[in-house]
């Protein structure tokens, strides 16, 4: 591995701005995600070289060139593959990457199965506005049914993709979900960084252009009591200040929303959330909002060993007391030499 | 062929006492690649230059006895240099009806056919879809026929042993290894000794291959006074003197990558997915850890390269591989490594075409691909080996060039090459110059510029984690400089003038001429694995006193800045490759010479007939 001299140092939001200026839209949900990372840098003492920013194609995929920090802006769809090649050349970098609805799960979603299941580590942000911002308003994989667009003028027909039950079908080991103007984002940020392996991070964000407010059924600041479940490791799944809650309908083995009598969440049955239930984690990722509160913050945490770890482990082992002679290497299986005039057998 | 003591007017190829050409086939399942590697390896041994040709089907387990099915292995040995494969095989060892009938037809009038009778029953015939049975009809009638029972000879060797009749008969085609080695009088101790490690964990199985072995040899002693069968002595190859082994091309590339990456002193990354015929580079590198090579099977073509670049920016040599169609994916992600200018190293080996075309068979029709095919004005240097001794070399060639110049590189080869076996005379690394890449660590007089260039136009290469340099790159259009995004009409056209420009001035060596005079009545220009059979048909003609020299090109872009001037110092060009004319279009381009596109894309290597052909009629 390369050794790197990381001198322990304090950074402030202003420290993680380029001179760049930005070009989202005015309004648009990535300006509060750039802030949100910007502020959670500083807090996980994150060094600025130490730190790459690895993107893909479209709107959300700009935002390396607006982190002061190593920055790569890549092809469609496929910054999951240059994040593994570069975390498999430097373990030691801290690689966040970048991606969106069309980018992480059309165009690229091969990559996203992959860098998750092999568990690479790095943290994996995927912008989730339900529409293709960039190309001008087309419908996306995560459209809701009905979706108009250009290309989909008398509505889209087919089914959207669920990126938190995607990435745990791909075998992830750590799946968040917040949204862009949330005060909670920067917190899950952090605990998405404290983990060590390929953290999935679901973030709502809201395009103002092409798919405005289509997340404020449960963003919105009014009402999101009722609407919200945050969910925190250890605590009971209580949303509606605490007058509901998620508990298991044993008899369906399913969720249900029960209410909550005088704060007596236990009586009513209501599950503790445990970041390393797996179970428990496929069916908070398949809640369909509506019948329930949107599930929000860490759904599922249970590390396991890292991708680049395990390759550095075995490329080591495999090299262990051999000497790297390529001469030798070359002369290696069986050999002859010829002398002046003829084979020496 | 070997590092030949090359001599002008030795005699030509394939006269039986001075090069013989054997093939081999039988059924996918008879073991006929790994019977043509050993017979290979004791060719070598004894002293012999070779070359060889592997052609062998897509299916890997075609439906037995079929005609499709049919694996075959070409050798073509001498006591001369010998560049090719053969044109047409003396001996020609057919295991069924249907190997016997996709090969006789190219065995020389006069040749000796060696078939397994235990094999022609009606069964396999109909299979093979003969009527009656060739080795009795009287329709060999033009070549010498041994018909030998191998199969019941097998058993009856290796009955001792216990084996069931499957296992039985897979030590067929040791059988048949020990009669070659004993018509071509060869030393079976080295396959003893091969057999007994590769059966380590089995003795009996290994001693009941060697008995097979050598009840083949002893058949072969005992028959020689009757019939067509007789031992042969090629005498050895006057080659240069050194350390000599054999080499396939995938070999050669996996050793010069990892040559070259030392010579750069830098960590290797290779990210591939499995392709034919290109896997066996990833296969052999994945075991050479303590060469500082992490290699890595991606999910696709284009996460093998996208990897492969995120290696390179860094800090590793990134390098991909692959075949035709899945350089066509990788196409996009060059154009990022061109505009990001990182080094890489991308290795095509060439098949037959378009699509999945013909999987295992050779073709050299994606120059056009490597030179133009990306989308933009994208230039990248391509590079072109002739053989697997040579792949050696243009595998350091594309690091470094890679390396210095920042930017992706192209080597071609193909499967030919890439299965091919050759001796090669093993190279002393220390007469390689290095060329250790210096990153830039810190911020330069003048202050840092991520696009700034040096006296080659290579920009700076920063590795993530060095301090005070942080900047970003992409595939947006860059600001000359700084690097920064920039639409400009004025900055666009200075960025393609400068990626231009720099792979203009890519210093390659000036082109020689292979065989024959500088200027003249005609000159045979080739690339790649052509090389063998031009060199050959160029050799022969000029024995006979034609006016006709032979150059070969490696350096496909940029090309050689003495080309133009060289090829019109000749009355004609006339250019053979395996598919429909394309280094004739890039050299009429760049130097309005009449080029004359010689062509084939059969699947199959020029024949050196073909090639004295075309010079034959080229000349008048």
């Amino acid at each position: 591995m390369n050794e790197m001299t990381t001198i322990a140092r304090t950074t402030t939001l202003k420290d993680w701005e380029t001179d760049q200026e930005v070009r989202w839209c005015p309004g648009c949900g990535d300006y509060a995600i750039l802030k949100a990372v910007q502020r959670t840098l500083p807090d996980i003492g994150a060094v600025p070289e130490n730190t790459v920013f690895i993107s893909g194609i479209g709107c959300s995929s700009r935002f390396p060139y607006y982190v002061e920090s190593y920055g790569f802006h890549t092809i469609h769809g496929r910054a999951p593959a240059f994040a593994t090649g570069l975390k498999l050349a430097n373990p030691d970098l801290d690689v966040w990457i970048i991606t969106g609805d069309g980018d992480g799960l059309s165009i690229g979603g091969n990559h996203t199965m992959h860098v998750i299941r092999r568990n690479l580590d790095c943290q994996i942000m995927l912008f989730n506005n339900e529409i293709y911002g960039l190309t001008k308003g087309q419908y996306s994989p995560t459209s809701r049914v009905g979706t108009n667009s250009p290309s989909t003028p008398f509505g889209s027909i087919d089914r959207p993709a669920q990126p938190c039950a995607f990435a745990l079908g791909a075998g992830a080991r750590f799946v968040a979900r917040g949204f862009d103007v949330s005060k909670e984002l920067p917190n899950v940020l952090k605990a998405a960084h404290a983990h060590k392996g390929a953290a999935f991070i679901e973030i709502f964000q809201n395009c103002i252009v092409y798919n405005k407010d289509v997340f404020e059924d449960f963003a919105a600041p009014k009402g999101a009591e009722d609407r919200q479940l945050w969910l925190k490791h250890g605590e009971p799944m209580l949303f509606a200040k605490g007058t509901r809650g998620i508990t298991l309908d044993h008899a369906a083995l399913t969720l249900k929303v029960v209410d909550v009598v005088d704060g007596d969440w236990q009586a009513a049955g209501v599950i503790v959330h445990d970041v390393t239930n797996r179970s428990v984690a496929h069916m908070l990722v398949e809640m369909r909002f509506g019948e329930f509160p949107m599930a929000l913050g860490v759904l599922y945490d249970d590390p396991r060993p890292t991708f680049e770890a395990d390759v550095w482990r075995q490329n080591e082992a495999a090299a262990a007391g051999k000497t790297a002679d390529l001469q030798g290497l070359l002369k290696k299986g069986q050999t002859w030499t010829v002398k002046e005039g003829g084979p020496d057998l | 062929m070997a590092t030949a003591v090359a001599d002008e007017a030795a005699a030509p190829e394939s006269s039986l006492s001075d090069a013989v050409v054997v093939r081999f086939a039988g059924d996918s399942g008879d073991g006929m690649q790994l019977t043509g590697g050993q017979f290979t390896l004791s060719t070598a041994l004894a002293g012999n230059d070779l070359a060889t040709f592997p052609d062998f089907p897509a299916e890997i387990r075609a439906p037995q006895g079929t005609l499709f099915g049919v694996s075959a292995f070409q050798i073509n040995f001498g006591s001369s240099e010998i560049t090719t494969a053969g044109d047409a095989p003396d001996v020609l060892v057919a295991m069924n009806p249907a190997a016997l009938k996709t090969n006789v037809p190219q065995l020389k009038p006069g040749g000796l056919i060696i078939a397994d009778e235990g094999e022609f029953n009606d069964r396999n015939l109909a299979k093979a879809k003969y009527d009656a049975n060739p080795l009795e009809d009287g329709s060999l009638a033009k070549w010498q026929l041994l018909k030998l029972n191998i199969s019941q000879a097998t058993m009856d060797a290796v009955k001792p042993f216990g084996l069931g009749n499957k296992e039985a008969l897979r030590c067929k085609n040791m059988w048949t290894l020990g009669l070659a080695l004993w018509m071509f009088d060869r030393d079976r101790q080295p396959l003893i000794e091969w057999l007994k490690a590769k059966f380590a964990k089995d003795p009996n199985l290994a001693d009941a291959n060697i008995a097979a072995l050598n009840a083949g040899h002893a058949f072969g002693e005992t028959a020689e006074l009757s019939g067509p069968l007789k031992q042969h002595h090629v005498a050895p190859a006057p080659v240069a003197p050194g350390l000599y082994r054999t080499l396939t091309g995938a070999e050669a590339i996996a050793l010069g990558l990892v040559a070259g990456a030392q010579l750069a002193r830098l960590p290797m990354f290779f990210g591939g997915y499995p392709i034919t015929p290109a896997s066996a580079i990833l296969h052999h590198l994945s075991r050479l850890k303590e060469y500082d090579v992490t290699t890595f099977q991606a999910e696709d073509e284009i996460a093998a390269i996208c990897s492969a670049i995120g290696a390179s920016y860094g800090g590793s040599l990134g390098v991909t591989s692959s075949s035709g169609p899945g350089i066509a994916l990788k196409g996009e992600a060059m154009g990022l490594a061109i505009m990001t200018e990182l080094p890489l190293v991308i290795v095509n080996s060439q098949r037959g075409g378009p699509s999945t075309g013909l999987p295992t068979k050779t073709e050299q029709s994606d120059l056009y691909q490597a030179v133009y095919g990306r989308n933009g004005d994208a230039p990248m240097p391509v590079i072109a080996a002739r053989s697997p001794g040579d792949a050696f070399e243009c595998a350091i060639e594309a690091c470094r060039i890679a390396t210095q110049y920042m930017t992706p590189v192209m080597l071609l080869t193909d499967g030919y090459i890439a299965n091919a076996a050759e001796p090669w005379k093993v190279p002393d690394l220390t007469a390689y110059e290095a060329f250790p890449v210096e990153f830039l660590t810190e911020v330069p007089e003048g202050g840092f510029k991520p696009y700034g260039r040096d006296e080659k136009l290579a920009r700076p290469w920063v590795k993530p984690g060095t301090p005070g340099l942080l900047h970003r790159i992409g595939g947006i259009e860059k600001e000359v400089d700084t690097g920064h995004l920039n639409y400009q009409p004025a900055n666009h056209q200075a960025m393609t003038d400068l990626r231009k420009a720099k792979i203009d001035g890519v210093k390659v060596p000036d082109q020689i001429v292979e065989l024959g005079a500088e200027g003249g009545k005609l000159a045979v220009v080739g690339w790649g694995s052509t090389y063998g059979p031009i060199h050959q048909a160029v050799r022969r003609k000029r024995a006979e006193g034609a006016d006709v020299s032979h150059i070969h090109i490696r350096h496909i872009w940029p090309l050689p800045a003495n080309l133009g001037a060289l090829l019109k110092s000749y009355d004609r060009v006339i250019v053979p490759e395996m598919n429909t004319g394309q280094l004739k279009t890039v050299l009429r381009d760049q130097y309005l010479v009449d080029a004359k596109p010689v062509n084939k894309v059969s699947g199959q290597p020029f024949r050196i007939a073909e090639i004295e052909a075309a010079i034959e009629e080229a000349l008048g």
